[in-house]
């Protein structure tokens, strides 16, 4: 007998006692479960709170600030510039380009491009000085940013190694007010990351400190 | 390496020690204190907190009483996305597959991100003994492993060191293994997390197998989500070439959507905070972007005798989110290395006696690790009625009865120590359901009240150890009701008048 087989037959005996007319709906077709979403009242707010869209845009510019991420905004004209002053500033050297970015972004940064390679070992990501990506979604009350790999994003690990992360947010169509509403916009077949400020930690007399093994310092440009 | 929790003593033995450590308690008392606060305000944001809560207990609940359908269908859902699905009905059975697959790789290290599921199954003491070293990059993690420690929290296992402690750590023991601290590193919490990245970062960089395990798993799409603050998670799950991820089968839940209430609850509950930093979800592998295998350990270990009990499953519903040590009295003074388990505190108390069972003295000793306040079930974010659990299982303790070892049905003897206890409580039975009887006792009670000792002789002694003893009134509520018919006629029970020394009028 498997393993397989005996875990689930553990769980069928220890069962016994559930009357086994409510079975899980099967799905209509995969990924859909309009039964279950039936069977599941779903009494909380997808939002909270009533805000228009200006105000969402201020709330994720807040969070994305209360978590000590560095926020700008800019609008098309004004971003090579802001993007070229923000790595100057860093005194970054390199720059990982994404694959997919739109190139007029960078077409004022001095800073030498680095391609977002399969074949890049991690050390090689970790002599980059800073990344530059766009993001898939921004969520406001949380003050989050999700990345799923798509143009303009690169592989999971290049917002990762680099000390120095810039997110360009397209506002207001990249925002969403609320998780539940990210979570919609979201497809399970992309790997995603979720970055709600530079890494922290509370290990440490649970007070918490930024920086940890992530980029120590997150820029979030919100771009009109 | 994190030292065995077998052969622990009984949590009041185990306690004793730390409640006279001054060190641990002020450690403690800080820790606990400054997260219940936030915790409050981070809560407090939402205003439909109740509804979130309730949402996460139904889907927890639907998921456990479908178990079977819904881990068919995560099976199915990781294989179709390049992931390899492996089953463990014990520890010992995932530390064997997950040192083999370490082995096929032919790698002697290993990087991992912290995993409640490895530390309960001793996973690095296992590699080790297969020559294989297991790297912990969590920061906590890692202060627990260079102090040859044991975690102490959930969510903070090195909750009981404080910061001059840590630094101590570091410099003493990071030479052996690998980059060392530097000379002149001072206790700020930044300065010790710089070191812990400049240490760690030379190990990511040249690993080809992480290990992890996983707050989520969605049966639907077969997606894994990590929830973690550091980066360190991020590092294990997209640098190697292999991911090994050891999830217990209850981090189930059925849809996508679902998690939309877990990311909402979880971080507010865990570390008092809007959203944590980082969370990675992967569904099994993608080209050119992260690792190249991905295996998935089902691990069962207990966690299938723990559905069998009708009350106690709800302790499956836990999503280790700490919340309820962080506000019990009891742990905040015994700590978390009193509980014998990797999970402390209340939670731990209903949980690790259920997993393996109350044979040992440690696990038939945690039920009794908490004195009821309900504290814990206020805050738990999928309203795990921890107080209910506790008693049901002290009653399992007292009396014994059916329980679920192994997938087999066994009948528990009552436990030693406890027959004062049950012949206290018989007897009570017994002169309860007597009028006649009762009213005897209570008189008899009352006239000899003044010869009665301060504490218990026997095996109440313990009891009476930490409590005062009740005050008998002069004469018994029934007596007093018969003679003054409710005060309409109040000549008191002695000539005097007197109303007790209790002051009752």
């Amino acid at each position: 007998m498997s393993s397989r087989d005996r875990i689930l037959g553990r769980v069928r005996r220890a069962l016994a006692d559930v009357p086994r007319d409510d079975t899980p709906p099967v799905p209509e077709r995969p990924g859909r479960y309009p039964q279950y979403e039936q069977a599941f009242p779903r009494p909380y707010l997808r939002e909270h709170g009533a805000r228009d869209v200006e105000r969402t845009v201020e709330l994720l510019a807040e969070n994305l600030a209360d978590y000590r991420a560095v926020v700008h905004r800019a609008d098309e004209e004004g971003l090579p510039m802001l993007l070229a002053r923000l790595l100057a500033e860093r005194g970054a050297r390199t720059v990982l380009v994404p694959a997919g970015l739109p190139p007029w972004w960078l077409s004022a940064a001095d800073a030498t491009h680095v391609p977002d390679r399969a074949a890049s070992t991690p050390h090689e990501l970790d002599a980059v000085d800073s990344v530059v990506t766009g993001c898939a979604v921004a969520v406001a009350e949380t003050g989050t940013l999700v990345l799923d790999g798509g143009p303009g994003q690169g592989r999971r690990r290049i917002t990762l190694v680099p000390d120095h992360h810039i997110c360009v947010v397209h506002v207001p169509g990249q925002v969403v007010a609320s998780v539940p509403q990210a979570l919609e916009r979201l497809s399970p077949t992309r790997p995603l990351t979720w970055i709600s400020g530079p890494s922290a930690t509370s290990d440490i007399e649970l007070d918490r400190v930024e920086g940890v093994h992530g980029p120590r310092t997150l820029e979030v440009v919100l771009l009109r | 390496m994190s030292g065995t929790y077998l052969g622990m003593p009984a949590f009041p033995e185990a306690a004793r020690d730390a409640v006279h450590d001054r060190t641990l308690r002020g450690n403690l008392r800080h820790a606990t204190h400054t997260i219940r606060a936030k915790r409050a305000k981070a809560v407090a944001e939402v205003s439909d907190w109740a509804e979130l809560r309730e949402a996460g207990r139904r889907i927890k609940d639907h998921t456990l009483l479908h178990l079977d359908r819904y881990l068919e269908q995560l099976e199915e859902s990781v294989t179709a996305a390049g992931g390899t699905v492996h089953w463990a009905a014990d520890a010992d059975e995932a530390n064997r597959i997950v040192t083999r697959l370490v082995e096929e790789t032919g790698e002697s290290e290993v990087v991992k991100v912290k995993s409640m599921a490895t530390q309960e199954i001793g996973l690095n003491e296992a590699l080790l003994e297969a020559g294989i070293r297991a790297y912990e990059t969590d920061l906590a993690e890692l202060i627990v492993q260079l102090g040859k420690d044991r975690p102490s929290h959930i969510l903070v296992p090195a909750i009981h060191r404080n910061r001059g402690e840590i630094r101590d750590i570091f410099r003493a023991e990071m030479g052996a293994w690998g980059r060392p601290a530097p000379a002149d590193l001072t206790d700020t919490p930044a300065e010790l997390a710089e070191a812990a990245r400049l240490h760690l970062r030379e190990k990511f960089l040249r690993a080809k197998v992480g290990i992890s395990g996983a707050n989520f798993m969605v049966a639907e799409t077969g997606t894994l989500v990590v929830v973690e603050s550091e980066g360190n998670g991020r590092m294990c799950l997209t640098l190697p070439e292999t991911l090994i991820s050891v999830v217990g089968i209850e981090k189930t839940v059925p849809t996508w959507r679902d998690l939309e209430v877990f990311l909402q609850t979880l971080p507010r509950s865990s570390t008092a905070e809007r959203m944590n930093p980082y969370t990675s979800m992967w569904t099994g592998t993608t080209d050119e972007d992260g690792p190249r295998a991905f295996h998935l350990v089902l691990l069962d270990n207990g966690r299938t005798d723990t559905l069998a009990d009708e009350v106690g499953r709800q302790a499956l519903r836990c999503i280790r989110c700490s919340a309820c040590l962080n506000v019990c009295p009891v742990y905040e003074r015994a700590g978390g290395h009193a509980y014998g388990s990797v999970y402390p505190g209340p939670i731990g108390a209903i949980l690790s006696p259920q997993l393996r069972g109350t044979a040992s003295e440690i696990d038939a000793s945690l039920p009794y690790a908490s004195s009821l306040c309900g504290a814990c079930y206020e805050v738990c974010p999928v309203a795990i009625d921890i107080p209910e659990v506790l008693v049901h299982l002290r009653e399992r303790v007292v009396e014994g009865g059916p329980v679920v070892r192994n997938g087999n049905k066994v009948v528990l003897k009552p436990a030693r120590g406890h027959a004062a206890e049950r012949a206290a409580m018989r007897a009570a039975g017994w002169a309860f359901t007597r009028p006649g009887v009762l009213r005897a006792g209570q008189r008899l009670a009352s006239r000899t009240r003044r010869l009665h000792p301060r504490t218990l002789p026997g095996p109440g002694r313990a009891w009476s150890a930490s409590r005062d003893l009740p005050a008998v009134p002069a004469e018994p509520f029934r007596d007093w009701w018969l003679r003054t018919r409710g005060g309409k006629n109040t000549p008191g029970p002695d000539a005097a008048g007197s109303t007790g020394e209790d002051g009752l009028k």
